[in-house]
């Protein structure tokens, strides 16, 4: 689903972020990405929703090599990827509903459509008795679960998370990857980034981790479920 | 983990999957005017929700649009006043004193067959002399001089008002064998057409420039809305609006401002035109004439507001698409 072939970003200037990258993540698979700030995990993500295009080799999402994708068509491939950030991006002039309701909205849906994904969103992170509240009005882990509802909404095949567990504590970030867990469970793929390592090794999933833009290790997915 | 409190829903199978995939297609054929109906009543509620600051925007391109618009109207009722006077040009032909009031009759037959002829009108030596009598105020002076001195006239209303067509019939008319001398006052006609000509170029221009004003007015108040919402439109973009989609509701907002700014224009002008009306219609009186200044028709309202709207959109449409392109995450 997610494929880098010995893909390299640099940027003008001479800045090498990451370089000869590959590394292949199966549908239906979730994935850890971690290292040091700096070590090139953000650069993986916005190669992936070409946010940036890398500069050498390959990036192969579900199929499509994103150097031939043209910039107009660059809206249809976010569209199918969920993106949940670690300052979540909420817009604080909006309710918790028609925050989550934008991709819907984005994509042309109707407004009774709309109204049931949304609620169908906001249950599945437990904030459903929220929807009508503005952004603001809630904690940092409740914000970080509208954001992950918003990433959630359209059903992407493909959910991607930067640093989602950068500001919560470890209660909240243990049930922040229980979400992605659950999503995963219906078949998503996700990639997250993280450098909370004590976290993401208790969990079974695979972690690629990198180092001065290289993949410098990788642990294979454990065979239990539980962590 | 904590319990969460609904049960996650069980992964669905792929052939429901299928179906609402195939209802997102379907989705894309509604999805155009939906997104349209949408963006026009959110445009209208924000512009509702910030009344000063629209309301600022609005006067100012009413204001710029209200002027050209007013200076047009002031030409449009000069024109009329003008074809008024335009419509009494006429050639006065005077005959030869040997000629009778029959022969005259006849000339006024043989000129009536003339081309670019709308009326002839022929005045005796007789009704002559009566008309400068009630108009000189000299019957003293008449009565003695005893005979009549005055050639009978003819007076020709030519069918075109055109300057040069009026000036071939005069030139066509002085050659005629009975005609001492004919008369039309060409200059005052020519000077009037000039001074209505360089009038009009002076609106136009005066349109057009302001015109360019409301056009960087609405360019300028369009960078500051989305100086403002960088923020929102980074995250539409990460989410996959397209550009047409971030770009619609300020082209909207354009749009919105242009025909409320030619709206508040048409206001404008009409309480202009309330506050002039009495006045004129006093000056005309003193005249004898009962002009009444006419404001805009539907017609002109209408492509005021028709321009105001188009201006508006265009402004939006200059500045939008170069300063979102600069926008992007990352």
């Amino acid at each position: 689903m997610i494929h880098f072939d010995h893909a390299g970003k640099r940027y003008p200037g001479g800045f090498e972020a990451l370089s000869d990258l590959s590394f292949e993540i199966a549908q239906g698979e979730m994935a850890f990405l971690t290292g040091h700030s700096g070590a090139g995990k953000s650069t993986v993500l916005k190669l992936i929703a070409l946010i940036e295009r890398a500069s050498s080799g390959q990036v192969i999402i579900a199929g499509q090599n994103l150097a031939t994708l043209r910039a107009r068509r660059i809206p249809h491939l976010r569209r199918s990827i969920g993106m949940v950030f670690q300052n979540h991006r909420l817009l604080h002039d909006r309710t918790v509903f028609d925050n989550v309701a934008l991709p819907l909205v984005i994509s042309g849906h109707g407004h009774d459509e709309i109204g049931r994904r949304v609620r169908a969103a906001l249950d599945k992170v437990g904030l459903l008795n929220k929807e009508r509240v503005y952004p603001v009005t809630l904690s940092s882990g409740e914000q970080q679960r509208v954001g992950i509802a918003r990433a959630v909404v359209h059903k992407p095949p493909i959910l991607l998370a930067d640093e989602p567990t950068g500001n919560l504590d470890p209660d909240l970030s243990r049930e922040v990857m229980g979400l992605f867990r659950q999503f995963n469970q219906f078949g998503v793929t996700v990639l997250i980034a993280s450098h909370d390592l004590d976290l993401i090794t208790r969990l079974p999933h695979r972690i690629l981790s990198l180092n001065g833009g290289r993949l410098a290790g990788e642990r294979a997915a454990l065979t239990s479920t539980t962590p | 983990m904590r319990r969460r409190p609904h049960k996650p829903a069980p992964p669905r199978d792929e052939a429901p999957r299928r179906g609402a995939e195939r209802r997102a297609g379907a989705n894309r054929f509604s999805a155009y005017p939906r997104n349209h109906l949408r963006v026009f009543f959110n445009t209208l509620g924000q512009l509702y929700r910030a009344p000063l600051h629209t309301m600022l925007t609005v006067a100012v391109i009413g204001i710029a649009l209200a002027l050209p618009g007013g200076l047009y109207v002031l030409l449009q009722n000069t024109q009329r006043l003008a074809d008024n006077w335009e419509g009494t040009a006429q050639i006065s032909i005077f005959l030869k004193p040997s000629v009778s009031d029959e022969e005259a009759e006849k000339l006024a037959v043989r000129v009536r067959g003339l081309t670019n002829i709308k009326q002839v009108r022929v005045l005796s030596r007789a009704e002559a002399l009566e008309e400068f009598r009630t108009l000189s105020g000299l019957d003293h002076a008449l009565d003695a001089l005893g005979e009549n001195p005055l050639p009978a006239l003819l007076i020709v209303t030519p069918a075109s008002e055109e300057p040069a067509e009026a000036e071939a019939l005069l030139k066509t008319l002085s050659t005629l064998s009975e005609v001492e001398t004919a008369e039309l006052d060409l200059d005052w006609l020519k000077r009037l057409r000039a001074l209505l000509d360089l009038m009009q170029r002076a609106v136009w221009l005066l349109g057009a420039l302001l015109s360019g004003a409301v056009l960087l007015i609405m360019g300028n108040t369009l960078r500051l809305a989305i100086q403002n919402r960088i923020e929102e439109i980074e995250l539409m973009r990460l989410i996959g609006a397209t550009d047409a989609f971030i770009r619609r509701p300020f082209l909207y907002f354009g749009l919105w401002h242009g025909l409320l700014g030619a709206l508040f224009a048409l206001i404008l002008l009409w309480i202009t035109l309330g506050l002039l009306a009495a006045p004129a219609k006093e000056l005309a009186a003193l005249y004898n004439s009962s002009f009444e200044i006419n404001g805009l028709d539907m017609d002109s309202s209408l492509g005021l507001l028709a321009l105001g709207a188009l201006l508006g959109l265009a402004g939006a449409w200059l500045v939008v698409g170069r300063q979102l392109k600069q926008i992007q995450p990352g």
